[in-house]
């Protein structure tokens, strides 16, 4: 690429996590930006640290020990833009997770129709949806009204009405929302965002811009019956949760000042890089991009430059895992284990961790707990986002051109045969798709970085940033396990080839390096489905991986055996055979 | 690496903000001596608002019915009080459903607080008004024990301690609280049956001090009306040796328990306070300090969950550990002896 191209500045990119934060060097090396370098520290947003800004200078002195370039200067301020010696960098952009979640009120007409687009509206970020009020609630005005001041909000989302369409219901609704702000201490008033009928905007602002925390009005997020549009309102909403976390979390101020006041939630900037990725490479099914966090499984997927984001704070594997059986039972983790140990084990697990989010499985012990749970965690995600996607009308998983999978529990963990057992586990994807692990968790920073530079998110990803863990053909079939459902074979470059008879059931492995390519030839038996439709065979071209071509005949919904010895033996196989 | 510190300190300065959950008025003056007991703030705070549609009941405009209203924002209103009139052939009225206090008059609607709950603010524990925070609250000082856990039920007492714990791995089951711990704070082990919180509801104890407690009975705990304050953890956990030791040595005298929930994000958490006597005013502790070889640490995760020793080395690099994992790790040699690896995010510094 001609270097006119290149805005040709070093990028410091940061993000703050609940439990890590990690800050990550992009430079233009031979004409091309590039992963340079990352350094990681304890997050200090919680108590006693209570200022991010500790954990963020110790993950740059980290990143200054592997680069051995100064970035902070001996006041231990950043030195910017970068200096004739190598010192320095030219600029800085960040995203943050840390923060308690985001209490919100939603607020809508219909409840099937803006009151739905609210809801998504809050999921997009690391919201947890405290009251809600629509036209089906029946209640006084004035219990709405103590609803709203009872739930003590940090957001109140409003939506209503289709552009030029109904008014006087809103209006009644927003006085409830006004007077609730009224009635809190100044300062702890929420925030609002209203993205109804355009045509109230000054109604809007009349009634509640003196009293909210903050106003922000966006576009209406039902302009019409039929449409959604929730990427304007999902912009306004990641600038009022960055706003309101400089309100919580001391240091917020000093790092969106160091971005020139770009601090982006994390998950934001991971559905933004999501959506450009989907435009950008023309996804003719879909990207999906899921991140398991300490604060929040957030899963984002883009089809056809169209984005599905959802932020699931009480998914997280952090503090929210005191509260994971409200939303699964302790019978759903237990399936995933592949040690003997016992419920009140895996649940004393959940409520002591939740104690200590940072902290991290020192046994294998903890490890089978920590992966059962995460994928659990995932998939509980996963299918709760499903629901959003287009078109998807069975159980089963659309099928997706591409995967990339980040957060410490995927990109940090013991293999990345683990990893990718995880992922398939949690995500059941359907149909051939590569499989990618974002180890440095750069998919949200590049996402941030899009904002000030867009050839840096582009070539960075090119540049091969992401760990392939290989191609994936996923396999269904109506069949009783051990029955054979695919012949497979896969051709070499150089003419050599390898052969597979597929069992349903099992896993099975075809070797190909990483930056190779070869033909994969599919013919399934007995009507099985390996993403060419039912009974169909095909040739198709396949990229290799650290792990190869994986095929999974386990079927979908992946159905695991009742007994748990012998669900345990054959999970500790599939572990072997992706192994280990 | 920077290493979050947790508090069991036979003697140290304690200063602790208490402040009301809404604006309300502050008791206490500045360098008052005050007893846990105490009031030192107060409150009224109104659960519940009622709506008045003066327009809409009158069937008038806003603006007409704002000049029918006979109140105005903050006037008190007892039941039955005249809220709004319109005269007429036949005069019609609104009045107060219940007592309140007009917040908002305008707009054709008149709002009233009502059903207020008045909110007392106790000191919590001995010391001195060191700041006095207006309309919110103060700032108490005092000098004594301080030993922090990791639940707490929400809730603050205080009352002479009686041990009932003779190993650090002891269980305390309901058949040990008899009638004599009447009143009294009650230092247990592991609690691992609903019967227990309840026998100590019963007598009632004005305070339980426990090792560890089953998640299971986490929801029966948090509607117990005395404060529960969990040391160690959830599940079958002993209490950690450096607790034991110096609770333990501290038995019969008066302790306050301040199980409030721990807010990771404000640094509030359950703690309890030994008030002593002091010559000179100790220092006060350190919230955070760099790892270092010779610390105390305290394990938070299994295999040691809970236990105490001494930080004897600290490897550059990653360490491989037992999971699979790399992480930075320290070596620790733990109080029987043995030396464990154990990553530097799963430890704390005792001091």
């Amino acid at each position: 690429m001609p270097s006119s191209l290149i805005q040709n500045e070093s990028v410091l990119a940061i993000e703050v996590g609940a439990a890590v934060t990690r800050v990550v060097l992009f430079d233009v090396v031979e004409g091309q930006y590039r992963f340079v370098a990352s350094g990681q520290a304890p997050s200090t947003a919680e108590a006693p640290f209570k200022d991010i800004g500790i954990g963020v200078r110790e993950a740059i002195v980290n990143l200054q020990g592997v680069t051995n370039t100064k970035i902070l200067a001996p006041d231990n301020n950043l030195v910017s833009p970068a200096q004739p010696d190598g010192s320095g960098v030219d600029a800085v952009v960040a995203t943050i997770s840390a923060g308690p979640s985001v209490k919100t009120v939603i607020v809508g007409l219909l409840n099937d129709v803006s009151l739905q687009s609210a809801r998504r509206l809050a999921e997009s970020t690391y919201s947890r949806v405290v009251e809600s009020l629509d036209l089906t609630d029946h209640r006084k005005p004035e219990q709405q009204l103590d609803g709203i001041v009872r739930s003590r909000p940090d957001l109140v989302i409003l939506t209503g009405g289709t552009d030029g369409g109904a008014s006087r219901s809103i209006l009644k609704m927003l006085e409830a929302v006004g007077l609730a702000c009224y009635l809190m201490p100044m300062e702890k008033r929420p925030m609002v965002l209203y993205a109804g009928n355009r045509k109230l905007a000054g109604d809007v602002q009349e009634l509640l811009g003196g009293h909210a925390g903050k106003l922000e009005i966006s576009y209406n997020v039902r302009p019409s019956l039929e449409t959604e549009d929730l990427g304007p309102a999902s912009r306004e909403l990641a600038g009022l949760v960055t706003k309101l976390r400089q309100r919580q979390i001391k240091g917020v101020d000093e790092l969106n000042m160091w971005t020139g006041g770009n601090v982006l939630p994390t998950s934001y900037a991971q559905g933004r890089m999501i959506r450009f990725l989907s435009r950008l490479y023309e996804s003719t099914r879909g990207l999906l991009s899921v991140n398991v966090g300490a604060s929040a499984t957030s899963v984002a997927a883009g089809f056809k430059g169209e984005l599905a984001l959802g932020t699931y704070p009480q998914f997280g594997l952090g503090e929210s895992l005191g509260t994971l059986l409200q939303y699964t039972e302790l019978d759903d983790i237990m399936r995933w284990m592949t040690l003997d140990i016992s419920p009140n084990v895996v649940r004393e697990y959940l409520f002591q961790k939740s104690l200590y989010p940072g902290a991290i499985p020192a046994t294998k012990d903890e490890q089978a707990i920590s992966q059962a749970v995460a994928r659990q965690a995932l998939y509980l995600a996963v299918q709760t986002l499903k629901k959003d996607f287009p078109g998807t009308q069975t159980e089963l998983m659309p099928s997706l051109d591409l995967i990339i999978a980040g957060g410490g529990v995927i990109s940090e963990g013991v293999s990345l045969g683990q990893s990718l057992l995880l992922l398939l586990d949690a995500i059941q994807p359907v149909g051939i798709m590569p499989i990618l692990i974002d180890q440095n968790n750069l998919l949200p920073l590049l996402g941030a970085a899009a904002e000030r530079n867009h050839y840096l998110p582009v070539q960075v990803v090119d540049s091969g940033a992401f760990i392939g863990l290989g191609t994936v053909i996923s396999v269904n079939a109506a069949a009783n396990y051990g029955d054979q459902v695919l012949r497979a074979k896969m051709t070499y470059a150089d003419g050599t080839d390898v052969r597979a008879d597929v069992k349903f059931g099992g896993l099975e492995i075809l070797p190909l390096p990483s930056g190779q390519s070869a033909s994969l030839s599919l013919q399934p038996l007995n009507r099985a489905d390996a993403g060419l439709g039912a009974g169909r065979s095909g040739t198709v071209p396949v990229t290799g991986g650290a792990l190869g071509v994986v095929i999974d005949a386990r079927g979908r919904p992946l159905q695991l055996p009742s007994d748990p010895v012998r669900r345990r033996e054959l999970i500790k196989k599939w572990y072997y055979t992706v192994g280990g | 690496m920077l290493a979050p510190v947790l508090h069991v300190l036979p003697l140290t300065t304690i200063v602790r903000e208490r402040t009301l959950p809404v604006a309300g008025k502050v008791n206490a003056h500045l360098n008052q001596r005050v007893n846990p007991t105490d009031v030192i703030a107060e409150a009224n705070f109104a659960r519940e608002h009622v709506l008045l549609d003066v327009a809409r009941t009158f069937g008038v405009s806003a603006n007409a019915a704002d000049k029918l209203m006979k109140v105005k924002e903050g006037d008190r209103l007892t039941q039955g009080g005249l809220v709004a009139e319109m005269s007429g052939m036949l005069s019609r009225s609104i009045k107060a459903p219940r007592p309140g206090r007009v917040m908002v008059a305008g707009g054709g609607q008149v709002l009233m607080e009502v059903g207020d709950t008045r909110i007392e603010l106790k000191a919590g524990m001995p010391g001195t008004v060191i700041q006095v925070m207006n309309e919110r609250g103060v700032v108490i000082r005092t000098a004594g024990a301080l030993i922090q856990g990791t639940w707490g039920n929400g809730r603050i007492d205080n009352g002479l301690m009686v041990s009932l714990i003779d190993k650090p791995d002891a269980v305390l089951d309901a058949d040990r609280l008899d009638i004599n711990l009447r009143g009294s704070v009650v230092l247990g082990g592991h609690v691992r049956d609903v019967e227990t919180l309840r026998a100590a509801a019963e007598l009632p104890v004005r305070g339980l001090i426990i090792s560890s407690l089953l998640s299971a009975l986490l929801q029966t705990a948090v509607q117990m009306r005395y404060p529960i304050l969990v040391l160690d953890g959830f599940g079958a956990m002993p209490m950690n040796s450096a607790a034991y030791n110096l609770l333990t040595s501290n038995n019969k005298r008066e302790v306050t328990v301040n199980a409030e929930h721990f807010d990771r994000y404000n640094g509030n958490r359950p703690e309890v306070i030994i008030p002593l006597p002091i010559s000179t005013e100790p220092d006060e502790p350190n919230a955070y300090e760099a790892f270092a070889v010779g610390q105390k640490v305290r394990m938070r995760r299994s295999p040691h969950a809970g236990m105490i020793g001494a930080l004897a080395n600290l490897p550059s690099g990653m360490s491989l550990l037992p999971s699979g994992l790399r992480a930075s790790a320290a070596e620790v040699k733990l109080e029987n002896g043995t030396t464990v690896l154990v990553p530097l995010v799963n430890l704390e510094v005792v001091g």
